[in-house]
């Protein structure tokens, strides 16, 4: 198995874990890319879903929306942000964030929609505020979906920070380009295997989140 | 402007395409893997139905799989299938599948066992009644999981230009920064996205036409909790 020969060196080099191209440092940068865009995302897609959701309106818009930023090419966008703003964070943010809104959006609507009416029409016969309903009876019912929204834009913005590296920004993608313009493919394996595990490691998170967020009469099985 | 367009489309010979080359290039890398992704996922999925144990671990690898990222996916496959399309190609594929399978799964559930119990007493054995009840009834699941890996896939393949230029229409992106013309890497992006648009729309057309049972449109839901108050 050439790969694992390739992952083995890489990993047991080290020279490969210090020093501004060190591993823990090549983590940092990526995570933080992941934490920042992720945050954004939410931070955008999260209220338009749940308020939509809520109201039942504008899903035909939404999924509009979330077509037209799907269709937009994440790689593509990001050398045009480059070439339109110059090298930075920004240009980066921007592709990462419009890649990430869609499976949130989507899923937060979709998630507050499939609510049984029932307990929700029972909330409101008893008087309560529309913002209460909207937070305690139809967001712990939505919230397995949301946050499975949720995971699937992580995972999508891990795996696309690598390309980051391509317009001259760190993360762990850095290795994967380096190696493949040097030649190195112990450094090109040994830096995907770190994408990889991240990519896990997220997904182990958000499995871990939804055991502790999610209340027990919600979960299914 | 015209001259400015003229450059839009003046594509550099190193790529030995013209634009529509382009096209269908990019076409090709994205389809074929979603296609055979489908291929791989009716089966893998009617086995899920069948079998109920099945499909928690099924959903849990391809989870996984789906968390492999691209680049990195690309860049472990150049060691046994080159630098070419296939590379591209294989992980399209693998992501199409995690799609469609939980798509294809939830469709064939979601039919009412009162329809399966009427296709049986109608003498329907269990082929019959899997092509001609379940299928149909699970089309416009399987549909709503091929836009959504059409489209990505569509956006994938411009990554492929990292690992020796086979990502069609991203190819672009790289002669953009080496012969410093700005404008391709517009063409290359608006490309994208117009064909992603485009394959979507044609897709939405399929939909409409194989379910015509079904209004047009988004598929029909609950009327909202407002709209039911006024009804009573």
């Amino acid at each position: 198995m050439n790969v694992l020969n390739f992952v083995h060196a890489f990993f047991s080099d080290s020279a490969h874990w210090q020093g501004y191209d060190g591993i823990p440092a090549r983590l940092g940068e990526h995570v933080q890319y992941t934490l920042e865009a992720l945050l954004l995302a939410a931070a955008i897609g999260l209220p338009i879903g749940l308020v939509t959701g809520h109201y039942g309106r504008g899903g035909n818009a939404l999924s509009l929306v979330a077509t037209a930023g799907r269709a937009l090419p994440s790689f593509g966008l990001l050398v045009l942000m480059t070439t339109l703003l110059g090298f930075g964070m920004l240009p980066v943010m921007i592709p990462l964030v419009i890649l990430a809104v869609p499976p949130i959006l989507v899923t937060t609507y979709e998630a507050m929609r499939s609510v049984d009416p029932s307990p929700v029409d029972a909330a409101r016969g008893m008087g309560m505020h529309e913002s209460r309903i909207l937070f305690q009876v139809e967001l712990p019912v939505a919230l397995p979906l949301i946050l499975s929204g949720l995971r699937s834009a992580a995972i999508q913005i891990v795996s696309t920070a690598t390309i980051a590296a391509y317009v001259s920004l760190g993360g762990l993608g850095r290795y994967i380009v380096d190696g493949l313009y040097q030649r190195n493919y112990e450094k090109v394996v040994g830096g995907a295997t770190l994408v990889a595990v991240l990519a896990l490691v997220t997904l182990a998170l958000f499995w871990a989140a939804a055991r502790v967020a999610v209340s027990p009469g919600v979960r299914r099985r | 402007m015209s001259e400015y367009l003229h450059d839009f489309f003046d594509i550099p010979s190193d790529l030995q395409h013209s634009w529509f080359g382009l096209i269908g290039l990019h076409l090709r890398e994205a389809l074929l893997p979603v296609a055979a992704g489908l291929l791989l996922a009716l089966p893998i999925a009617q086995l899920c139905v069948r079998f109920r144990w099945l499909y928690p671990p099924v959903l849990g690898l391809t989870t996984v799989l789906y968390a492999i990222p691209s680049l990195a996916f690309f860049v472990v496959l150049i060691d046994y299938t080159g630098q070419t399309e296939l590379t591209v190609m294989i992980p399209l594929a693998v992501y199409s599948l995690v799609v469609l399978v939980p798509a294809i799964v939830d469709g064939v559930r979601s039919v009412p066992p009162e329809t399966l119990a009427a296709a049986t007493a109608m003498g329907f054995g269990p082929v019959r009644r899997y092509f001609q009840v379940q299928l149909p009834i699970a089309v416009p699941a399987i549909i709503a999981g091929l836009r959504v890996a059409t489209v990505s896939s569509i956006s994938l393949v411009s990554v492929g230009m990292l690992i020796g230029n086979q990502g069609a229409l991203g190819n672009l992106l790289h002669d953009a920064q080496i012969y410093n013309r700005p404008e391709l890497t517009w063409n290359s992006v608006i490309t994208t996205a117009l064909l992603a648009i485009l394959v979507d729309a044609l897709l939405v057309l399929v939909r409409v036409l194989l379910t015509p049972w079904m209004p047009s449109g988004r598929a029909r839901r609950k009327p909202a909790p407002a709209l039911e108050e006024a009804a009573r």
